[in-house]
């Protein structure tokens, strides 16, 4: 549903809607008041089925990036506590070889829905900060150069913001393994290939076991049998 | 996304976040524009208020058709068999008035976005002189009405409502005037103009309500 009153144009259709729809129901109800009440009724059912239906109708966008200049690779890095992770550092590396390289590295700030509500995001950012520094200090040492923003919390609208000012080649989304990873539990990859035109790879990090399983780009029965 | 670091091998970063910083840019979420929740709370307030406002007028309205043995609307006055007059056309007057001004709100609103200054500044008087002389033709009508609050309950519920309003307008002018001087001190261009656009909804918002108890209280 829009807001009626998003802009001063839209409030100012809305005054003209309004007298138009009070103006049905008073020549109603001047012929008779049972018409009226009819009128009332009607248009009201009217616009609570125009809302209904608009909503159905507005299907998710899919997103494509914009286009960047020949022969440079863009990689758009979403992660969250595995962002500094061995695993990630390996693969980010064999995939910048050989090949001119720029990483832009989202580390969405993680908050209670609590917290996200009554927006108290400090902390979350704050955390998200320091993960970010230490991923693009460990990037530095290994000789990627990179960029790094704290996104939204959610980590397919991070992806979504992230990429209206990066345009990448391919998503890289790192996550703990199956079982300990809550991306994973809320499907996030699996969301991420359908609602991104652009391939997406999924980097498994096992902070304890320092493993790295790294599942191909458009499969997904590769994300679902991620460890 | 507000925070933005750059990280080159031969470009260290400075450390971030540590306690004698300071604190971290504010954060817009991209799901929740701040100034949407802040217009749908404000809304919602404001369709509270004037809703218990209303809830009142359609209870003695009911109260009175089916309790006191389907006697009319409005109401007989107390000890007569008269019944009260709403002055309708005077309303209907103002009404035009109060319409008018959301027009010349949306000609200066345009004008500004267009740069047209001397459109917006008499835009923004029209707007000014109109919801004053709504406000005036108001009081003209609550002196010659002949009734007060303490008459009966559609009395107080019809000086609730209407009173109710005219606060609206009353705040919705002091912002005009706030505006308006703004205006004539070129402090809007077509880049730059949020605070006309946010009082413009507000004014339009108080042109919306006033419809609504017009054909409620004059003439349903």
């Amino acid at each position: 549903m829009q807001n009626p009153f998003r802009s001063e144009q839209a409030a100012f259709r809305f005054v003209w809607l309004t007298i138009g729809y009070f103006a049905l129901i008073v020549v109603g109800a001047a012929i008779d008041r049972w018409l009226g009440l009819a009128v009332f009724v009607v248009e009201t059912a009217l616009i609570a089925l125009w809302f209904t239906r608009r909503g159905d109708t507005q299907a998710p966008v899919k997103q494509a990036p914009a286009l960047h200049s020949a022969g440079e690779r863009r990689l758009l890095v979403v992660a969250n506590e595995t962002v500094a992770g061995p695993e990630l550092l390996a693969e980010l590396r064999r995939l910048a070889e050989g090949v001119p390289t720029r990483v832009l590295v989202v580390c969405p700030a993680l908050n209670s829905p609590l917290r996200h509500w009554v927006s108290d995001e400090d902390g979350a950012r704050v955390s998200a900060s320091e993960r970010l520094e230490a991923s693009l200090a460990a990037m530095r040492a290994a000789g990627i150069v990179a960029s790094g923003e704290i996104g939204d919390g959610d980590p397919l609208q991070a992806i979504a913001d992230a990429l209206r000012t990066f345009a990448p080649d391919e998503l890289v989304i790192s996550t703990h393994p199956e079982g300990r990873s809550h991306w994973l539990e809320r499907d996030v990859v699996t969301n991420a290939r359908e609602r991104f035109a652009l391939p997406v790879r999924h980097v498994v990090v096992d902070l304890e076991a320092s493993a790295a399983v790294v599942a191909p780009a458009a499969s997904a029965a590769d994300a679902e049998g991620s460890p | 996304m507000s925070a933005h670091a750059e990280a080159h091998p031969s470009h260290p970063q400075p450390h971030r976040g540590s306690a004698n910083e300071h604190p971290p840019p504010i954060h817009y979420s991209s799901r929740i524009n701040p100034g949407i929740i802040g217009i749908f709370l404000f809304l919602g307030s404001e369709v509270m208020l004037f809703g218990s406002f209303f809830t009142v007028y359609f209870f003695d309205r009911v109260v009175t058709s089916h309790v006191h043995g389907g006697s009319p609307w409005p109401p007989y006055i107390p000890g007569t068999h008269t019944q009260y007059e709403r002055p309708w056309f005077l309303a209907l007057v103002n009404t035009c008035i109060l319409v008018t001004s959301s027009f010349t709100m949306h000609w200066a609103t345009t004008s500004a976005k267009r740069g047209n200054r001397a459109g917006l500044c008499s835009g923004m008087v029209l707007t000014l002189l109109l919801g004053t002389t709504f406000l005036l033709t108001q009081v003209v009508e609550y002196h010659r009405i002949g009734i007060n609050t303490s008459n009966t309950a559609f009395a107080a519920t019809f000086f609730g409502l209407t009173g109710l309003h005219a606060c609206h307008v009353f705040i919705g002018l002091t912002i005009l005037l706030a505006m308006t001087i703004r205006a004539f001190r070129g402090h809007f261009s077509p880049e730059k103009h949020h605070g006309l656009e946010i009082g413009g909804i507000y004014w339009h918002f108080v042109d919306v309500m006033w419809i609504v108890v017009y054909v409620t209280v004059y003439v349903l």
